[in-house]
């Protein structure tokens, strides 16, 4: 009469109180048995002599252990890896911490403790059990109280069990069977349904990726920034009425920093410029750095006139003359900017700023190396056809 | 009408509707699966098309403005947290009654809630989603804003800012939506189970054996899912508190008159509570129309509500009162421009609304008559929703319209395009509750078997005192 995959023996019992007895009697003889309610009946766990739930442990003590990494990890990210001072507040800013940490101690907190009670306590999903799909699952489902004992318990016996259910008031009794074929069953990886099910969601996940990566995100309006419609200069314009999209400034606009060199003679620009700059240490490296860069190739890099351009162009003129000593800074600055005989203006490569720190260095130069032999205008115009040695 | 007889009022212990109808547990059963099992009737298909429609006109603006950039929307300099802000919060805000009800009304033992909890829960979820959509769409291009949101260093290596209130709301608003949908999940587990035992047809056992996960109504797992509702029911306390909170620190913790207070947090939670309960008060009076839901969810339950609702609304006007009194009390005068100008500047009757509709129009819950009748609290419950946006509108607009420099002061008025999203979210949020109702148990079934005269073991009759968790001892 019992076959050999009988699970276990099950009872159902009409009233909360039958199906207490039913646990109470029964948890003194068996170990694997369990109760099955449509609801939480007030007082079972004592009856069926179960330990409280001691989920409440896990729940504390992931919560504080993933606070204390968000903790960690703030202290790290704001401190250590990309420190920052906003708002005034210190790196390790703790006050301002504290939504967070307490955020990051009930989301892990209840998202763990749920996961873990599901997957490591209850062991679901789990819909091959032999209990699903029985008359017996139907009916505590609903409105039955239900009790079985597993055959695998060490007391079991199918007729004394019967008759034990029926003293308790069962108003049925029937036996569990497993599903042979659920049983027997084992997942096999190269089935294939599973393979040309996963290879076909592989193809699709891939197509959709490369879809949005590659189209999706080039679409207007979905695309970027960089990609939004603007005028660049070059291109013509059907909004202006010259179309042009590149604009020409009004009238009289100056650029910023640009102011225009309004001087068109040395004699003037020495009359009104003098030199707004003072010689420090600074000022010198910079006139320094300067003049080796743009100077020093024909006027030598003591401004001694020694050309380095080996005869491509005619040296410049020594710089430490008295003559030039005798020159005001206004007309320096106006050689260096808009040239002389057949050296070049050079207002587009050196700042003002620097032209003035040139000057200051040549004054230096002048200085250190003293007065060299007085020369009129026209032999410093023959020497200056001749390299001539630095002097001293 | 729904007419009573028996006033059950002062006898808590017991879940009311299935007491009137003296149900047995299968006939709960078959009452709360009704909606899933028939088709549905012409009332909800008209619900369906009006909300609906209103999802269309949301999505129809929502679309212009990705098109043609946030320009539509009548966001000016002063006023650049404008609308979206408002909704965001309003929503949020909605969402606080559905964890109200079945966390803290738990903790508290109130029986009545167990009608309405699952219900109430749905719509915290439905709040949040709806929430979450304005601060994206604020951002002007949706969908890579929400990377930003994401602690996660940009590509100059440079991190989220973890002290700043806005990213608090990151936290705070996703811990917020994760905890609600995983405590509403796991209240439906066992009712995934009967629906899995009742179904006929293949598909839908399918799909219900998945959901309930194989849920097998063990008293050892009973003894574990007990436990783990009332840690839920306890944590799910204190994060409500905290989300309204956090989102008030968006405003309070700026320096900005009229939004530096400390009394913002108790005031935001309070106002949540207060037009969360308005909500849902709201949509249940629709939903027992349309899925004839008369006695499951009683007139007696709502007439509790109300009173919650003239509660927390009189919370409400002692916090508006009360943040007049210390702008004059600080001494601080750009404090009592802030609010002389909320009053009687120019956007005086956007307060004059509010004040209304939230703090005098509320007072009728003080007849009995008011309170019992269905028509009159749903008028009431509306004006308290106007009323809780304009709040939010109020607070969001008059503050930056006029800030300490009078020369960027500047008037703002949303654009249609902004109140056709408005309208959207509206559509949004009911068709998601009508889906709601409509697909599954809209009231938890374990629980209202468990608060049953029948379903109490006799030597515990007396004391019955918990309904839902017998909290494992």
């Amino acid at each position: 009469m019992i076959k050999e995959n009988l699970y276990a023996i099950s009872a159902l019992f009409d009233t909360p109180d039958s199906i207490m007895k039913a646990a109470d009697n029964i948890s003194t003889e068996y170990k694997r048995f369990d109760v099955n309610t449509p609801y939480p009946v007030h007082g079972m766990d004592d009856a069926m002599k179960l330990t409280p739930s001691r989920i409440g442990y896990f729940t504390i003590s992931i919560g504080l252990f993933c606070m204390s990494f968000m903790l960690y990890f703030m202290y790290w990210s704001n401190s250590v890896d990309y420190p920052q001072v906003i708002g005034g507040k210190p790196f390790f800013a703790f006050p301002a911490y504290v939504p967070i940490m307490f955020e990051i101690t009930i989301l892990t907190g209840a998202v763990l403790s749920v996961a873990m009670m599901i997957s490591v306590l209850f062991k679901f999903p789990n819909n091959a059990h032999p209990l699903h799909d029985s008359g017996y699952m139907k009916a505590v489902s609903s409105d039955k109280y239900g009790i079985y004992v597993e055959a695998k318990d060490s007391n079991f016996d199918y007729s004394k069990l019967e008759k034990q259910f029926k003293e308790l008031g069962a108003s049925s009794v029937s036996p569990i069977y497993y599903d042979e074929e659920e049983v027997d069953w084992k997942p096999n990886t190269w089935d294939p349904k599973f393979v040309i099910g996963t290879i076909g969601i592989a193809i699709l996940t891939s197509f959709s990726v490369y879809m949005h990566m590659n189209k999706v995100l080039f679409m207007v309006p979905f695309d970027w920034m960089m990609n939004q419609e603007r005028a660049d200069y070059g291109e013509t314009s059907e909004f202006f009425a010259d179309g042009y999209s590149m604009r020409v400034a009004p009238v009289g606009t100056i650029a910023r920093g640009f102011i225009p060199y309004q001087y068109d003679s040395p004699d003037s620009a020495s009359k009104y410029m003098t030199n707004p700059t003072v010689a420090s240490e600074h000022n010198l490296e910079l006139g320094q750095r300067k003049f080796l860069t743009y100077c020093s190739p024909c006027h030598g890099n003591m401004a001694e006139g020694a050309s380095r351009l080996k005869g491509n162009m005619p040296p410049g003129p020594d710089l430490r003359t008295e003559f030039y000593q005798n020159f005001t800074d206004g007309r320096f600055y106006h050689t260096i900017t808009k040239g002389k005989g057949i050296m070049a203006g050079y207002e587009s490569q050196i700042t003002r700023e620097e032209r003035w720190a040139i000057i200051n260095y040549i004054r230096t130069l002048q200085k250190a190396f003293g007065t060299p032999v007085v020369k009129t205008e026209e032999e410093i115009a023959e020497n200056s056809e001749t390299k001539t040695e630095a002097s001293e | 009408m729904h007419t009573e007889t028996k006033d059950y009022d002062n006898d808590l212990r017991i879940a009311r509707p299935i007491v009137e109808g003296k149900r047995t547990l299968k006939q709960i059963d078959d009452a709360i699966i009704a909606p899933l099992d028939r088709l549905p009737n012409i009332k909800f298909w008209i619900a369906i098309s009006f909300t609906l429609t209103l999802l269309m006109v949301g999505a129809i603006a929502l679309g212009l403005s990705f098109y043609y950039g946030t320009g539509l929307w009548g966001n000016n300099n002063p006023v650049g947290w404008a609308l979206p802000i408002v909704n965001f919060v309003f929503w949020v805000g909605i969402g606080h009654a559905g964890t109200l009800i079945s966390a803290i009304l738990f903790l508290l033992r109130q029986r009545w809630r167990n009608g309405i909890a699952r219900f109430a829960e749905a719509m915290t979820i439905f709040a949040v989603i709806t929430a979450l959509i304005f601060p994206i769409i604020h951002t002007g291009r949706p969908w890579v804003a929400a990377v930003y949101l994401l602690p996660y260093p940009n590509q100059h290596s440079l991190w989220v800012n973890f002290t700043s209130p806005l990213l608090w709301d990151v936290f705070a608003v996703s811990t917020y939506f994760t905890v609600s949908f995983v405590f509403w999940y796991v209240g439906l587990i066992p009712d995934f189970a009967v629906l899995r035992d009742r179904a006929t047809g293949k598909i839908k056992k399918l799909l219900y054996s998945v959901f309930s996960l194989g849920w097998r109504f063990s008293n050892r797992h009973w003894k574990h899912y007990e436990m783990m509702y009332l840690i839920l029911a306890g944590m799910a306390t204190p994060l409500v508190l905290s989300v309204h909170t956090i989102v008030s620190f968006d405003f309070a913790v700026s320096i900005l008159p009229g939004w530096h207070t400390t009394i913002f947090p108790p005031y935001f939670v309070a106002g949540a509570i207060f037009s969360g309960f308005a909500m849902v008060q709201n949509s249940l009076v629709i939903i027992r129309k349309i899925f004839d839901m008369e006695d499951l969810i009683p007139i007696s339950t709502l007439e509790l509500m109300n009173k919650i609702i003239l509660l927390t609304g009189m919370m409400v006007g002692y916090a508006y009162t009360m943040e007049f009194f210390i702008a004059w009390y600080s001494g601080n005068q750009p404090e009592t421009f802030a609010f002389v100008n909320r009053a009687f500047g120019p956007y005086a009757w956007a307060y004059w609304i509010m004040f209304s509709c939230n703090v005098f129009i509320p007072q009728l819950f003080w007849f009995k008559k008011v309170r019992r009748n269905l028509f009159l609290m749903f008028i009431i419950a509306v004006f308290v929703n106007v009323g809780m946006w304009f709040e939010r509108f109020v607070i969001t607009v008059t503050s930056l319209s006029r800030d300490f420099l009078p020369s960027s002061w500047a008037y703002y008025t949303p654009t249609i395009t902004d109140f056709a999203i408005l309208i959207g979210s509206f559509g949004l949020f009911f068709t998601l509750v009508l889906i709601f109702v409509r697909v599954l148990p809209a009231i938890a079934i374990a629980e209202i078997k468990a608060v049953t005269e029948q379903g109490q073991p006799s030597h515990t009759h007396l004391h019955i005192g918990n309904g839902k968790s017998n909290e494992a001892h």
